[in-house]
């Protein structure tokens, strides 16, 4: 099953899921994040904006290729991908 | 006269307290997360912060033990289909001519909770929300839910009725540039301010529209401008396009209502029917961003006078607070324990507040003043905070 990692910021938000392994079923980005919503409730509030859409300033990819479909999260993630969910950098 | 103030700043919300006759700062609170509005229900003590979250999308947290424990609320979204008319900052490379003429729209989402307001007495559970890009969002249940306010959304000002298709009227609305930071440029609700006497009776506040007042509850809206100056514009008495940085009233006198305006200190004493600009351009009263105003006095409020837009800063390097007890015929300056030399900071529009004779304000630049002779005299409450976004007595 694919695996997801993230940044440890959401860690803060969702304490649930720090030192756990994360797998997901394969299939979408969307079916994907669904799935760590229920493990942690109200994570895609986090994650996704008001229209389901990621939020600007975070990043998503499968294995090293950031995602292209960041409005409907159709991307597929294959059996033995690891998902990558982090921040833009920004700030100081 | 209250103990407590609420700050919300740039790295978390601080609470400072005043024991045994010393005002004392507890940890922070959202420690590292942007704090735009943080607030106290007076209704039932409940604490509020808007977290302004980078990364992550903004967010409400709630504090029901007097700050012991926050929890983040995510249920404040626009609905499916509420959509809005683009602006675009005119900045000198823009060409108006470029775009085809015709409406472009977006899909609203929250870009931040700039607001937060508390129903009447006899409304509990009922709470208000003003965002960035315009939405009025009402609660009815403490704030665990949330509705978008579609009448004000679905108004003629802003092309009608978008849910159901394109626009019908000229949009009204424009940018404000306090959200260029989060790389956009859209309107943004606030000041909500809700009638004590009349919980039926509602003012918005919009950057850059101006004044709405609803007399039903929210069912319906209209312009109160009338007396609102642009200097910018062709007429200056436009109905729309006015730039009010803050709006607020007397609660024990609601119908006296004051504004920090762009172009100016505004007063009503009808209920926002007819504004006159009483500021004092000469003694350096004039632009600014916050207003506070006397719980039982109507003709008594207080600004922190800053440079015109140019610099948006401290007058020559001074600060100084302002108050009228006449309705603005006449300001006093306030300058005893305020920095005279070498001070550079300016007071956003939620960073100033009174309760009774005690008055407070934090700056930008991480400077919080209070004051508890009504103004006269100030004593500094620390330096080294965050930039202060808001100030509020809780």
């Amino acid at each position: 099953m694919p695996k997801v990692e993230m940044t440890q910021h959401l860690y803060r938000f969702f304490p649930q899921l720090k030192n756990q392994t994360i797998n997901v079923p394969a299939g979408s980005v969307a079916e994907a994040l669904s799935a760590i919503n229920l493990l942690a409730p109200g994570f895609t509030d986090y994650v996704l904006d008001d229209h389901g859409a990621l939020r600007r300033h975070v990043n998503l990819s499968i294995n090293s290729n950031i995602i292209m479909d960041k409005k409907n999260l159709s991307d597929r993630i294959p059996e033995d991908a690891t998902v990558y969910i982090f921040q833009s950098l920004s700030g100081g | 006269m209250s103990d407590k103030i609420l700050l919300g700043s740039r790295k978390g919300t601080i609470m400072i307290e005043r024991i045994h006759g010393q005002w004392r700062p507890r940890p922070i609170a959202h420690a590292g997360i942007p704090v735009c509005y943080a607030a106290c229900d007076p209704r039932d003590g409940t604490l509020w912060a808007s977290l302004d979250h980078g990364h992550w999308g903004p967010k409400l947290s709630r504090s029901r033990d007097d700050g012991a424990t926050w929890e983040d609320i995510t249920s404040l979204k626009y609905p499916k289909g509420a959509r809005y008319i683009v602006k675009y900052l005119p900045t000198p490379d823009f060409d108006p001519s470029a775009p085809s003429g015709e409406p472009e729209y977006a899909d609203a989402a929250v870009f931040k909770i700039w607001n937060i307001a508390f129903g009447n007495a006899n409304q509990p559970g009922r709470l208000y929300a003003g965002t960035i890009p315009g939405g009025l969002f009402v609660s009815d249940d403490g704030g665990d839910s949330w509705e978008l306010n579609r009448p004000l959304w679905n108004h003629p000002s802003r092309g009608g009725d978008l849910f159901a298709g394109d626009a019908k009227t000229t949009n009204q609305w424009h940018g404000t540039p306090a959200s260029i930071d989060y790389g956009v440029f859209e309107p943004g609700i606030h000041s909500i301010v809700v009638d004590p006497n009349n919980q039926h009776h509602l003012y918005v506040a919009v950057s850059t529209a101006g004044v709405i007042e609803s007399q039903d509850g929210g069912l319906t809206w209209a312009p109160r401008n009338q007396g609102m100056l642009n200097d910018y514009m062709p007429n200056p008495e436009t109905e729309w396009s006015h730039d009010p940085h803050f709006v607020t009233h007397c609660a024990g006198q609601p119908e006296h209502m004051w504004q920090q305006n762009h172009f100016g200190i505004f007063y009503s004493d009808n209920a926002a029917k007819h504004w006159k600009r009483v500021s004092a351009p000469d003694q350096g009263v004039h632009f600014g961003f916050p207003i506070a105003v006397d719980k039982s006095d109507g003709r008594t409020a207080w600004v922190v006078p800053a440079h015109s837009d140019a610099e948006r800063m401290s007058i020559d390097g001074g600060l100084f607070v302002a108050r009228t007890s006449d309705g603005g015929q006449s300001w006093q300056r306030f300058r005893t324990g305020l920095p005279q030399a070498h001070a550079y900071d300016i007071v956003l529009r939620h960073a100033l507040d009174a309760s009774g004779d005690v008055v407070c304000f934090g700056s930008t630049s991480g400077n919080a003043y209070i004051s508890e002779d009504r103004g006269e005299t100030w004593q500094c409450l620390g330096n080294n905070f965050p930039p202060i976004y808001s100030v509020r007595f809780g």
